[in-house]
């Protein structure tokens, strides 16, 4: 089916990022714009200096911490599911499951739905509220791990497995490597859903965000910073650090670490080798191929446009389903954790 | 099949030995026979299946994914095993997944039909993980870290008995060594191998310290040189003939002209060689000769192996172990004389008054193919392992270098946040830019702890680039590196390839520019 008018003229990447035009704003600009929907904290979708922003509220509180007095001007928070008029169209925002306060923007304009999903998966996380599929003409998705050999194992499995190790090793100490936004709040959430209840040790990158979640009604337990514990307190413990500070002198501190960590990329063997992980957990946050597969029948949208990631394949998959893929280049994207 | 998969998985992933030895252990107590027998015969490398599965692969994928998709991911992950084992629709999950024995008993003499029928089923009955392994164990290659005297040791610490003693017995027994594990868990008698050609674990010498001689009596001692070789033994009964390197694994297939003598029934000790028309060629020439599986008439006639014997461990079928050694040499020349074989010959002897006339001898022997000497007591039976008092090595002084440091990488395990493994260049003539550094050698030891910590402190502060885990740094350091010889090399842009190269010295004081050239390493180059 072909819309008109083609919503390509009216959505479309400009320099600064993708530009809804009757709307006035931008969708995750990489550049400061005069008016940003943000669709959730993490560094390369939420930057400093924007002179408006509409976001969550919780990703408007995530802004702050990360940013300070360079958050942004005015930061308006909508929250999910109520509309809003925004110049000549409607907006508002739809759970997208990727970390506490993400969303999806849904955008109306002359009778035709495009959803932005910013990054999403479709798995439950205690730390957010749940992925909702909404039907539009226009989706476009993120493509994180988009080859169907990305199949993220089911959160219960990789927590068994690291408390396993854990009680396995007790003369050592478990360093996770997580991104400090939303994998590490999950993964301590996750651990506590597994009955860990023992205090759980982060590196001093990892406790503002921490006690910003707790703050916003999600209980992560006992925590701890490593900065002043001592080196024999830590043995049979469990660190959690930037993947940075994993293999960086920083770990020197840590009674001889089994190094952990938690991504979609641990799937592929090699990529874990080469980080010298010794523990890999295949945990995500971004959707895995079926996730994306599922999602892309889900919203029934004719035509889908992949962002960021392994583009290729997705594109090639929504050929072979009958409907219209596209690559779409946004500049200023970064693999997770990479 | 699902609790080997996940040793091999852990295998992988772990990069210390005793972690490795641990995970094997545990897997050989709790896994009953004869699956955990299966395993130490594919872990030790005793099963190298290497079954051509590249038209199964293809044929059993065709139906289950796009080929767009395949090719695309197949060029992500980089490994076909892989690629599948990821790929692969979970079919059955409530099935009962295929036993080790069940794969190892259904692959005897299957064909390339049965072979896709057989893989299949399997495939739908593993996880993620077990498919890997499966197909990992079919092709070959398992690189999960585990040497074959590794998965050995693991197995001797059941008992616990050193692992000589599982070498010893290893080519008198087979896959899925029930008698082995028998006996290591106290059920059974030691297997008896008497009537078997195996190999006995080879007795080994210590490095001689500063000021040793002094305490040493001359006169209980011989001399010999220390051949610049691979260390093997030869054992034959019967008309068979039988080549093991040190470790125990068998190499004969690399070595077919051994086969064509006659030796009798005997056990010999000695240096595995190339010599060509009598002359002992170097290192290099029979590094040609390693590592294959066969060999063809035109390796064999331009790389000729030799032995050159130091030792008997038994003739006749009688032990002669326990004899002290100048009883063995008497045996060995007695040998030697009634068989006079083509491609063995004796190791000489250096005859001695004083250790100070044999310094003499050692400080001015640069010959070609001689690493030292060895210094052996004359009473000493030959005893498994590497027994303190009896054999020493006095390798030649080694060769210096002073070189430039030029890139640094991250080291694995305990040493994952240091960088500990240092290339480093020689000056040579670079046209319009002057002198310019070019790679010369990679050391990775050599230095104490807190010269680490040092190392890794300058190259932090003086890194030019990065390149994943490598960083470039500024030419600034100068690195005084040991190594035992160096040669000509096609492969290394440099022309050269030093032996066991070794950080002998930070000169924290010597300005860069002053580090040698590299036409005084290619000057040192032998034969």
């Amino acid at each position: 089916m072909k819309l008109d008018p083609h919503p390509e003229s009216w959505i479309y990447p400009d320099g600064q990022g993708l530009y809804c035009a009757p709307g006035r704003f931008h969708i995750d600009p990489h550049r400061p714009v005069e008016r940003a929907v943000v669709t959730h904290g993490h560094g390369d979708h939420a930057r400093p200096g924007n002179a408006r922003v509409l976001a969550t509220g919780e990703t408007v509180e995530i802004m702050k911490v990360r940013y300070g007095e360079e958050a942004g001007g005015d930061l308006q928070a909508l929250p999910l599911g109520e509309p809003l008029t925004v110049n000549d169209v409607s907006v508002r925002l739809a759970p997208a499951g990727h970390v506490l306060g993400s969303a999806q923007v849904v955008i109306e304009h002359r009778g035709q739905r495009v959803v932005v999903s910013g990054d999403y998966k479709r798995r439950r996380d205690p730390t957010c509220a749940g992925f909702e599929p909404v039907k539009c003409d226009l989706f476009v998705t993120e493509a994180t791990f988009g080859l169907p050999v990305f199949r993220h194992e089911p959160d219960e499995t990789a927590m068994s497995r690291l408390v396993g190790s854990v009680a396995a090793n007790p003369e050592r100490c478990h360093l996770v490597g997580v991104y400090g936004l939303g994998k590490c709040q999950r993964v301590i959430a996750l651990l506590r859903e597994a009955g860990y209840d023992r205090p759980i040790w982060l590196h001093g990158a990892l406790i503002a965000l921490c006690e910003l979640y707790e703050r916003l009604g999600v209980p992560l337990g006992d925590l701890r910073p490593v900065m002043g514990a001592d080196k024999s307190e830590l043995a049979g413990q469990i660190v959690m650090a930037p993947p940075g500070a994993v293999r960086d002198r920083w770990s020197r501190r840590l009674p001889d670490p089994v190094s952990v960590f938690a991504s979609g990329w641990m799937r592929v063997r090699q990529r874990a080798r080469q980080r010298g992980v010794e523990l890999p957990l295949v945990l995500s946050d971004h959707a895995d191929w079926d996730e994306l597969v599922q999602t892309i029948d889900d919203v029934e949208a004719g035509e889908i446009w992949v962002t960021h990631g392994r583009e290729d394949a997705l594109v090639h998959h929504i050929g072979t389903i009958g409907r219209i893929g596209r690559a779409l280049a946004l500049i200023g994207r970064e693999d997770e954790d990479d | 099949m699902h609790v080997f998969a996940e040793l091999l998985d852990r295998l992988a992933f772990s990069p210390s030995r005793n972690a490795k030895l641990r995970l094997m252990r545990d897997y050989f107590r709790s896994v009953p026979d004869p699956d955990r027998g299966w395993a130490l015969a594919i872990l030790a490398g005793g099963l190298d299946l290497k079954l051509q599965v590249r038209k199964a692969i293809t044929e059993l994928m065709a139906p289950r994914v796009d080929p767009e998709l395949f090719r695309l991911s197949r060029d992500y992950v980089g490994d076909t095993a892989e690629t599948v084992a990821l790929l692969w629709p979970q079919a059955d999950v409530d099935a009962e997944p295929p036993s080790l024995s069940e794969i190892v008993a259904d692959l005897d003499g299957a064909d390339a039909a049965r072979l896709t029928m057989l893989l299949e089923r399997w495939l739908d009955r593993l996880d993620a993980t077990g498919r890997w392994a499966l197909l990992k164990l079919v092709t070959g290659g398992l690189r999960v870290g585990v040497s074959a005297r590794l998965a050995k040791t693991a197995a001797a610490n059941l008992k616990p008995v050193d692992v000589a003693e599982v070498e010893e017995l290893w080519h008198g027994i087979a896959a899925p060594y029930r008698e082995l594990f028998a006996w290591l868990e106290d059920r059974a008698e030691k297997p008896d191998i008497s009537n078997r050609l195996v190999f006995r674990p080879l007795m080994l010498a210590h490095p001689l310290e500063e000021g040793e001689l002094a305490r040493l009596e001359p006169g209980e001692f011989s001399a010999e040189w220390k051949w610049d070789g691979i260390r093997v033994q030869l054992a034959s009964k019967a008309g068979e003939v039988r080549l093991f390197s040190r470790t125990g694994d068998e190499v004969t297939g690399a070595f077919p002209e051994f086969g064509d003598e006659i030796w009798g029934d005997v056990v010999l000790d000695g240096e595995l060689l190339v010599v060509r028309d009598g002359v002992l060629a170097p290192f290099n020439d029979l590094q040609q000769r390693l590592n294959r599986k066969t060999v063809s008439k035109k390796m064999r006639a331009d790389y000729p192996a030799h032995i050159r014997l130091y030792d008997i461990l038994s003739r006749g079928g009688e032990d002669l172990r326990s004899l002290p050694l100048d009883s063995r040499r008497e045996g060995l020349v007695e040998w030697h004389r009634e068989h006079q074989p083509g491609r063995a010959d004796l190791s000489s002897l250096v005859a001695f008054d004083s250790f100070d006339a044999l310094e003499r001898v050692w400080s001015g022997t640069r010959e070609n193919g001689i690493e030292g000497l060895m210094i052996k007591r004359r009473a000493s039976p030959y005893l498994a392992g590497r027994p303190k008092g009896h054999w020493y090595k006095w390798k030649r002084a080694p060769l210096t270098v002073d070189t430039v440091l030029m890139y640094a990488q991250r080291g694995s395990g305990k040493r994952s946040s240091y960088y500990s493994d240092f290339t480093f260049g020689a000056w040579r003539e670079g046209g319009d830019e002057g002198a310019i550094l070019v790679p010369v050698g990679k050391a990775y030891f050599g230095f104490t702890d807190e010269e680490l910590l040092a190392l890794d402190k300058w190259v932090r502060s003086n890194t030019t680039e990065r390149f994943g885990p490598v960083r470039a740094v500024a030419p600034g350091l100068v690195l005084e590196v040991a190594f035992d010889s160096v040669h000509a090399s096609k492969r290394h842009k440099s022309g050269v390839a030093m032996r066991f190269p070794r950080i002998h010295r930070i000169r924290w004081d010597k300005p860069a520019g002053e580090a040698d050239r590299l036409e005084t390493l290619v000057a040192m180059i032998e034969g």
